[in-house]
């Protein structure tokens, strides 16, 4: 199994990839690539108990565990929305308990200069998706102490 | 083709344009194209001077100061009730209520006359167009007095089908409270038809205004509604401000809405007798400054015409509608024969927040969602719209702006 690039060196690639568009616009038809491609969430698992209501878009997400190490899939009615999940996948998934409860979400949204979406666009469900990550993060730790 | 020689003779859109200062911003490079004026419209230079002027003039608090400032403070916020009574034509100014917004208009209305005229087993009518804000109060109501609240539906045009309204009522029907216009189809409702069969069966009514106040004449003695509510920023007036109209005997027999400073004649540790109208409902110090300033916003409206505005809206409305529903994949929701200037749309197989986002990125402000309106979404299947709504302001050539990015959006992503 290849060695996982640490969460820093992955929020790195994603600011480098980002640097390159100048519109903001740019950036929302990439996002909208980026969420054409994540592997869509099975229909069985579009179900209430996974469904993070937003105002005006919906995500679905689910975790498992492995070992100290949690794992995501997740899916949305909105590509821009399914794009920045994409990302977030990218960055936690595969990543320990610990790593994802600390993830500072502010801070790499700012960097990667996508801020107006967990600021003036809360309503699009990413950011309860965000505090969902860590809830089952959380749990999963409990578990594994208990 | 939008046919705007006859509107300009008496409307020239570029020179009211002039008067609104923030239409001549830039939106992320581009020119702001603002198209969600039915969530609030833009406010002319005569209402932003009026507030300044206020402040830097004559703020002081209203009514029981004896000072000068205090005097010429109380007149303009006395004048704003004047004109606002011209507005609506109401009998007299003790009809007039100032709230902050229609949404406290209709919380008023439940926690006072609801409060003491619903008992148990009673029954409150709506529509099925109805904004959350005319929802939800009465279901908190209802589930206090044990009430039901019942729903006039309309079809999929988004028209009420009135022969089932006829057939909701019954000897508990209490209160029929319905939107004039609908915020998220346009839809205006024949709601004098609904008031003269509500009052054949004694049936108290209730009209919200929000979205009907800026684009049609409202004259509440003729309509003969028992309450009326709008808001000053749907009319280019501050936010903060709106005016809530009763029937002068039914607010005299209401109970006050809340206890404070101003709603009182006297008060002793043992009991408090309350003020006349229309102080009796105005608790504490007002927002004086956006009333006073929401004066000169209906001056500002009087001054073009209400008939000359709805002309240019409607054409806009019918042209953008034309357009949008050329276009590939396009659905319109709210076809109602008899509109205002809302129109509301879906794309097969696009998200409204994406098209939404999208849009915002060339600098063309419009509304995704469910509009406060969740149950109205669920008539029609859709989780959501994309909203554009048309002001005195708005131009032919920004409809065009609209429909050619979205076709090139939808196009990049084809």
């Amino acid at each position: 199994m290849s060695e996982v690039a640490s969460i820093e060196d992955i929020e790195q690639e994603i600011i480098d990839d980002f640097s390159l568009f100048e519109s903001g616009n740019d950036k929302n038809f990439y996002l909208m690539d980026l969420g054409e491609k994540l592997n869509p969430l099975d229909a069985k698992y579009k179900i209430d108990e996974n469904k993070i209501r937003g105002c005006q878009s919906q995500v679905w997400l689910i975790s498992h565990a492995e070992g100290n190490k949690i794992f995501f899939e997740a899916d949305s009615d909105s590509d821009i929305t399914k794009g920045l999940i994409s990302i977030l996948i990218r960055i936690l998934s595969n990543h320990s308990f610990d790593e994802v409860i600390k993830f500072n979400l502010n801070d790499f949204m700012s960097r990667v200069q996508l801020n107006s979406f967990i600021t003036q666009r809360r309503s699009n469900g990413f950011l309860s998706m965000v505090e969902r990550m860590k809830k089952d993060a959380l749990a999963y730790k409990a578990k594994a102490q208990s | 083709m939008i046919e705007h020689t006859a509107i300009q003779n008496t409307f020239d859109v570029y020179a009211i344009r002039e008067q609104f200062p923030i239409l001549s911003r830039e939106v992320n490079g581009k020119p702001l194209v603002y198209f969600d004026n039915a969530a609030t419209a833009q406010k002319p230079q005569v209402v932003i001077d009026a507030l300044v002027n206020y402040y830097s003039e004559y703020n002081a608090n209203i009514h029981r100061g004896i000072h000068t400032l205090a005097e010429e403070a109380t007149a303009a916020f006395e004048r704003t009730r004047d004109t606002a009574k011209e507005f609506i034509n109401a009998r007299c100014r003790e009809e007039i209520i100032f709230t902050h917004g229609v949404t406290e208009g209709i919380n008023l209305v439940a926690s006072t006359w609801g409060r003491q005229n619903i008992k148990e087993g009673d029954e409150i009518i709506i529509s099925g167009m109805e904004h959350h804000s005319n929802i939800v109060p009465w279901h908190m109501l209802c589930s206090e007095k044990k009430a039901k609240l019942k729903i006039i539906p309309i079809d999929d045009n988004g028209e009420l089908l009135m022969n089932e309204f006829e057939k909701l009522i019954t000897p508990k029907t209490k209160l029929v409270s319905i939107v004039h216009a609908s915020n998220s189809l346009g839809t205006i409702n024949p709601v004098k038809e609904i008031i003269d069969i509500a009052h054949r069966h004694n049936i108290i009514v209730m009209v919200d205004g929000a979205q009907s106040s800026v684009h049609l004449n409202i004259d509440v003695q003729d309509m003969n509604c028992d309450f009326f509510v709008l808001s000053s920023h749907k009319i280019y007036g501050p936010t903060g401000v709106g005016v809530l109209y009763g029937k002068k005997e039914l607010l005299e027999e209401m109970p006050p809405y809340m206890g404070g400073g101003e709603m009182i004649k006297e008060v002793t540790y043992d009991k408090t007798t309350y003020n006349e109208l229309p102080y009796k409902f105005e608790a504490g110090t007002p927002n004086i400054g956006d009333t006073v300033a929401f004066k000169a916003a209906i001056d500002f409206v009087n001054e073009i015409g209400k008939d000359n505005i709805r002309k240019h809206e409607e054409a806009l409305t019918k042209y953008a509608m034309e357009k949008l529903s050329k276009i590939d994949g396009v659905r319109l929701i709210g076809t109602a024969k008899h509109k205002t200037s809302v129109v509301s749309f879906i794309v097969e197989g696009k998200s409204a927040y994406d098209l939404g986002v999208l849009l915002d990125g060339f600098g063309i402000a419009v509304r995704t969602g469910h509009h406060c309106c969740q149950p109205l979404m669920n008539r029609f299947g859709i989780p959501g719209t994309i909203r554009a709504s048309f002001a005195m302001y708005n131009t032919k050539e920004e409809v065009d702006e609209l429909i050619s990015t979205l076709e090139k959006i939808l196009k990049r992503k084809r």
